[in-house]
């Protein structure tokens, strides 16, 4: 795990759901969210539910941010989602990016996704919507 | 030598309309500055025409072969596979059907990263991204009446390759072919899958001492197939600029090549069999003089450095294709030219192998018309736009000549930093790499968000867009049901006492550091699993730990 610890600050997982290795993405918004002046906390890859819902409650954060690439985030978030809730989590602001193909967008709403934001988002889009919901 | 002062990468990349002052500099995103206008002099400056030669002959700089497309055009290679081998090898079918005259398999991320399709780690990725394998069995579905003499078939495998590659070579002695005279490729790049694309299994040493088996393997056994096509793509689409790219390829491609001459193979007994992979988007001229200006640097380190005497051993044979960072998700049918220019660029710069990206794939999996489409793209060259008609025809441009040049130096400088960093192992194992590639693509990122970099329709040029239609490729769970049922079959059907030792031989065979390519060989061919396999060489060489940096 890598993070910038500073105490005050908005705290961000950012995380690679999945088998999936392509990681261009997560640490570009990994970047830009310590540019903006969050604490980040990024995990690598391969990260199942159980682990991303653990470092979430170990690192106390306030936003969970998964970056998907090749499709699983259904099925993956429907696993974290039943963590989050068994764990406590399910009042962070939990947010998605990466290729989000639009049928998938709904499910990913219903789940309680606060926030997606499929390739193309602009950075500073990102910031702005954690800087708004989180107090 | 080049009088050309390097300077460093400066913001302004390509002149655009929209900076109508011609007296700023203009850079290439190799760092290079563009001039107005090339002449004889600016040529001589930058080292004259010592390297260009002819084709056919070294250094290579203008193609590996005399004839070139005129004898035979380019390979044909979409990249293919999802669900179970079964739908593959339909998708396969079609587009041989339309004109493919090669396959590129792509596999689902359980069998890239060596799980089986009953694993829990599996659930929801079985069949997702590629074609699902557990064992020897999918590829005698996969490739099904595939004339494998006429049709050469391109793996597009890394963390668990040496299984791969085995099971390729065993279906096709199976279906009798001879695989001492067996052509193919296998990706098994696994240096640069720790620098982007992340399909590792292992630790760094025991990953490439396995890249280093299956050349030497294939070097006794099966000397046409080529067991490593080495990838500066992947890094240039992690955050790489084009000179970059090709010389982390050419310093992972020496890593490999050290690793074997270290066994006592002689050079010329397998480089011939080293083959590349990169990217094709980006400024038509400097992807051109990249293409060129690396067929020189090759060959002059094969046979300078590492005293080659065959030529075809310093010849860089290379697919050259995708580009899926140029294409943008806004406006995708834009992304139908851009893959037509990157086509042109392939074609000009003498790739042996094309493959384009769909204009799909920023939204789903290509459908059957999209990949035609990419085919069609390729074929319209090759029939109508006189692409094969002559070798090399950007030669003697006095820009392209310049460029090369001017390439090749720069080339050379980044492997000279990576030597002096330690070498590309040390720098992959310590993530110094990774980060170095992921800071660039933040920084480019950034000048495309503040319109510095143009990028049509993202940048200038934008529209309002409603979600385009796109026809999504399903994620079929029947088929993924269907694929465990098939492994659990299969594990209650097969001979259990062979596989039991065949897998304790690997093991063995891993402790003692030897060679365990004929091992797993053996595995493949009592019907022994891809997570079995996995397992057996994790006992023994562990699991990689990611140094988690950004």
């Amino acid at each position: 795990m890598n993070s910038n610890t500073n105490r005050g600050r908005i705290r961000v997982l950012i995380a690679k759901p999945g088998l999936d290795g392509h990681d261009r993405g997560a640490k570009i918004v990994v970047r830009a969210l310590i540019d903006a002046g969050f604490e980040v906390i990024y995990t690598g890859l391969r990260q199942p539910p159980e682990a991303v819902a653990q470092v979430a409650m170990e690192e106390d954060v306030d936003v969970i941010g998964l970056s998907s690439m090749a499709g699983s985030h259904v099925p993956y978030c429907k696993r974290l989602k039943e963590l989050m809730v068994e764990k406590g989590l399910d009042d962070k602001l939990w947010m998605i990016g990466g290729v989000i193909p639009m049928p998938d967008q709904a499910a990913l709403r219903d789940l309680g996704l606060d926030g997606i934001f499929p390739a193309g988002t602009r950075l500073e889009e990102i910031v702005e919507f954690i800087n708004e919901r989180v107090q | 030598m080049t009088t050309q002062q390097y300077k460093p990468r400066k913001k302004i990349r390509g002149a655009s309309i929209k900076r109508q002052d011609t007296e700023r500099p203009v850079f290439n995103e190799s760092g290079i500055e563009i001039r107005k206008t090339y002449t004889a002099e600016d040529l001589e400056a930058s080292g004259g025409v010592d390297m260009v030669g002819l084709p056919g002959e070294y250094p290579f700089t203008r193609g590996i072969h005399k004839e070139m497309y005129r004898k035979r055009p380019w390979t044909m290679r979409q990249y293919t596979g999802f669900g179970n081998p079964e739908d593959t090898n339909k998708r396969f079918r079609f587009l041989i059907e339309n004109g493919q005259t090669g396959l590129n398999v792509a596999f689902d991320l359980p069998s890239q990263i060596g799980i089986d399709s009953d694993d829990d780690m599996a659930i929801g990725e079985i069949g997702r991204v590629g074609m699902a394998v557990d064992s020897l069995h999918d590829f005698e579905v996969a490739f099904d009446e595939i004339d494998l003499e006429k049709i050469t078939v391109s793996l597009t495998i890394n963390g668990s390759a040496a299984i791969m590659i085995a099971m390729y070579l065993a279906m096709a002695e199976k279906r009798g072919y001879d695989i001492s005279k067996l052509r193919g490729t296998a990706q098994n790049d696994i240096l640069k899958e720790f620098i982007g694309r992340g399909t590792w299994i292992f630790p760094v040493e025991p990953s490439i001492k396995l890249v280093a088996d299956t050349i030497e393997y294939c070097a006794h056994n099966a000397p046409k197939y080529s067991p490593v096509s080495v990838c500066g793509y992947h890094i240039r689409e992690s955050g790489a600029d084009p000179a970059q790219e090709m010389a982390y390829g050419f310093v992972i491609a020496k890593a490999y090549t050290d690793l074997v001459l270290a066994r006592g193979l002689d050079v010329d007994e397998f480089a011939s069999r080293l083959s590349f992979n990169f990217n094709i988007y980006g400024n038509i001229f400097e992807q051109v003089a990249k293409f060129r200006a690396g067929r020189g640097l090759w060959a002059k380190i094969i046979k300078e450095e590492y005293g080659a005497t065959n030529p075809r051993s310093m010849v860089l044979r290379m697919i050259a294709g995708g580009g899926g960072s140029g294409l943008t998700k806004e406006q995708p049918e834009v992304n139908i030219v851009r893959g037509a220019y990157y086509a042109l660029i392939s074609a000009l710069s003498g790739a042996q192998t094309m493959a384009l990206c769909c204009f799909d794939e920023a939204y789903t999996i290509p459908s059957e018309d999209s990949q035609r489409l990419s085919l069609r793209t390729m074929q319209v060259l090759i029939e109508e736009m006189g692409m094969c008609d002559t070798v090399d025809p950007l030669a003697g441009s006095y820009y392209v000549e310049t460029l090369t040049n001017q390439m090749r130096d720069r080339m050379e400088e980044v492997m000279r930093e990576v030597d002096e960093q330690g070498g590309i192992v040390k720098m992959v194992a310590e993530g110094s790499i990774q980060s170095k590639v992921s800071a660039q693509a933040y920084e480019l990122l950034r000048d495309i968000e503040s319109g510095e970099f143009p990028k049509v329709g993202i940048n200038c040029y934008e529209m309002d867009e409603e979600e385009p239609e796109v026809e999504y490729h399903p994620y079929a769970e029947d088929d993924a049901r269907k694929q465990i049922r098939r492994l659990q079959t299969l594990r209650a059907e097969r001979d259990n006492a062979a596989v039991e030792s065949t897998l304790a031989k690997l093991v063995d065979d891993a402790r003692q550091g030897v060679n365990v390519m004929p091992a797993i060989m053996a595995a493949v061919k009592a019907y022994a699993t891809v997570g079995e396999m996995t397992d057996a060489l994790v006992s023994v060489y562990g699991r990689y730990n990611e140094p988690v940096r950004f």
